[in-house]
């Protein structure tokens, strides 16, 4: 079918392989990606909690930021560079260890939620002074503007996004993974390694998008390309849409940005307070920290839950969630969960009504659902310690 | 006008199929549409005797991607609908022009079926796509 919108599209480096796995593909953050291939959604989905399957990523907005002066000159540099993005994001940066990666995010005056990313410190004396930076691939530009804005003469950034960025998750990741990239199995969640392949470095993270244990692979296209070729040859790795990306990362309970979090939220609404630590609340010198830390004190007017549709009925990104007839909140993602084999979402509700177990009626099609509030995830998250 | 007393199929643009037999005509989604819409989840099917005009919403099908409205292909009345949807909506993706019905119309006005497109014109539809 031939699409209008199509026409300024950009492909990511792995285009021709999803055309090659014939993948159905969609208009995504600017890009042409796939939403799924023959295998479909839901099987796709399966696939993946039980062996490994492989996202292409590239849309997304990985960047280094290294300061200006140069970098090299160890904890020290580090603790410049680290410095100069805690003006923007309310996590420990200082206090990242070499090697370690962090959640955060990124705050506008008023403490709203700008976006989501990954801040990982790099490893060796020598890297010090720069950072390894994921952001979301719809607000690349706009996050980049900002970093370059706010760090002038102080930071250089460099965008990485004509790169391959994939992602192999499932059980079955990382006995894949050590085939190519041995000593990667002994990485822990949110740590990452660096590693040469075909004479050009690259990244591996063990993180990921969907609950389970998996890794991030940032590779030039060169050495990237017959990488993603071959590993899909292996029988127990299945390409993946971005159909089942969506409803993995919803059962997993995680956010997606410009749905369960956007500038008109703060961290404590979204239930990510958990990101602000200790040493930031105490010097409450991120943005908007007056709004966020009040709002944890003395809690937040809407939170966002875990709901439970108790019928078979979905209820989709924009259902008004009502009790005993009145509005109290709104789904901001919502679909049908394959592992649990039974509707899941999650919204925002007034607080008074967050707790697990509480009953509320989504409203599908002018008609009452009802519900129930749950603690998320909906499937236990199996990441590796 | 023409009388159909033996089950004949038709077709819409929208993808649903139309078995006109009397004055009854059997209403459910193509395996083009179902194919496109992937892993079917929630059937919502009207209410029997809930009357539609042609082209209104009437039933929706929802994947694990999406809502997607089912228009009534023709005017008319529901008298049936297929119960089997309610707890297995993924007899629509195994068996989408058999099991997987959807309801019975009472057809309003059988002159509407001249508009639809027969198994042949649908398939050329279809490759045009």
């Amino acid at each position: 079918m031939s699409d209008p919108t199509t026409e300024n599209l950009k492909r990511t480096p792995l285009y021709d392989v999803h055309v090659e796995h014939g993948a159905k593909l969609v208009p995504f953050a600017g890009y042409e990606m796939p939403v799924q291939y023959p295998m479909g959604v839901k099987d796709e989905h399966l696939w993946t909690r039980e062996q490994a399957g492989l996202f292409d990523v590239s849309h997304m907005g990985p960047c280094f930021l290294s300061l200006e002066d140069g970098i090299g000159g160890g904890d020290e540099a580090h603790a410049k560079i680290a410095a100069l993005v805690e003006t923007l994001v309310p996590s420990d940066i200082a206090g990242l260890k070499e090697g370690q990666a962090r959640l955060t995010v990124l705050l506008n005056e008023d403490g709203g939620i700008l976006d989501d990313l990954i801040i990982t410190r790099p490893i060796g004396e020598a890297a010090q002074g720069s950072l390894y930076i994921v952001v979301n691939g719809a607000v690349k530009d706009a996050d980049w503007a900002l970093f370059e804005r706010s760090f002038q003469g102080k930071a250089v950034l460099t965008r990485a996004d004509d790169r391959i960025l994939f992602a192999l998750q499932g059980p079955k990741a990382v006995d894949v993974m050590s085939d190519f990239f041995p000593g990667c199995e002994e990485l822990k969640f949110m740590h990452h390694m660096p590693f040469e392949l075909s004479g050009t470095s690259c990244i591996v993270s063990r993180c990921g998008y969907t609950g389970e244990d998996g890794f991030e692979v940032l590779v030039k296209p060169e050495a990237g390309l017959p990488l993603v070729k071959e590993m899909l040859t292996d029988e127990r790795v299945k390409p993946i849409g971005l159909g089942a990306r969506d409803s993995l990362r919803l059962e997993a309970g995680l956010c997606l940005y410009g749905h369960d979090m956007d500038p008109t939220r703060d961290p404590v609404e979204a239930d990510l307070a958990w990101v602000i630590q200790k040493v930031r609340r105490e010097r409450a010198d991120f943005p908007g920290a007056e709004r966020i830390l009040k709002a944890r004190a003395e809690g937040p007017a809407e939170k966002r839950v875990g709901i439970r549709p108790l019928e078979r009925a979905p209820a989709r990104e924009g259902t008004m969630i009502e009790v005993d007839g009145q509005p109290v909140g709104i789904v901001t993602s919502g679909g049908f969960g394959p592992s649990v084999d039974h509707p899941v979402a999650m919204g925002y509700v007034r607080s008074d009504l967050a707790e697990p177990g509480t009953k509320i009626d989504l409203m599908v099609r002018g008609k009452a659902r009802p519900a129930e509030v749950v603690s998320l995830p909906f499937v236990p998250h199996n990441y590796k310690r | 006008m023409t009388r159909y007393t033996q089950p004949t199929t038709f077709y819409t643009k929208e993808h649903e199929w139309v078995t006109v037999h009397n004055d009854l005509a059997t209403v459910g989604i193509t395996h083009y549409a179902e194919n496109q819409l992937g892993d079917i989840v929630f059937v919502e099917l009207p209410d029997v005797g809930a009357e539609f005009a042609t082209g209104d919403d009437m039933a929706v099908v929802e994947s694990v991607k999406a809502a997607s409205d089912v228009y009534a292909p023709i005017a008319g009345k529901v008298v049936e609908v297929n119960a089997v949807l309610a707890d297995k909506p993924e007899t629509v993706n195994e068996s989408p022009r058999e099991k997987g019905w959807f309801c019975v119309l009472e057809i309003k006005d059988g002159a509407e079926i001249a508009s639809l497109m027969d198994e042949e014109a649908y398939k050329a539809f279809c490759e045009g796509l």
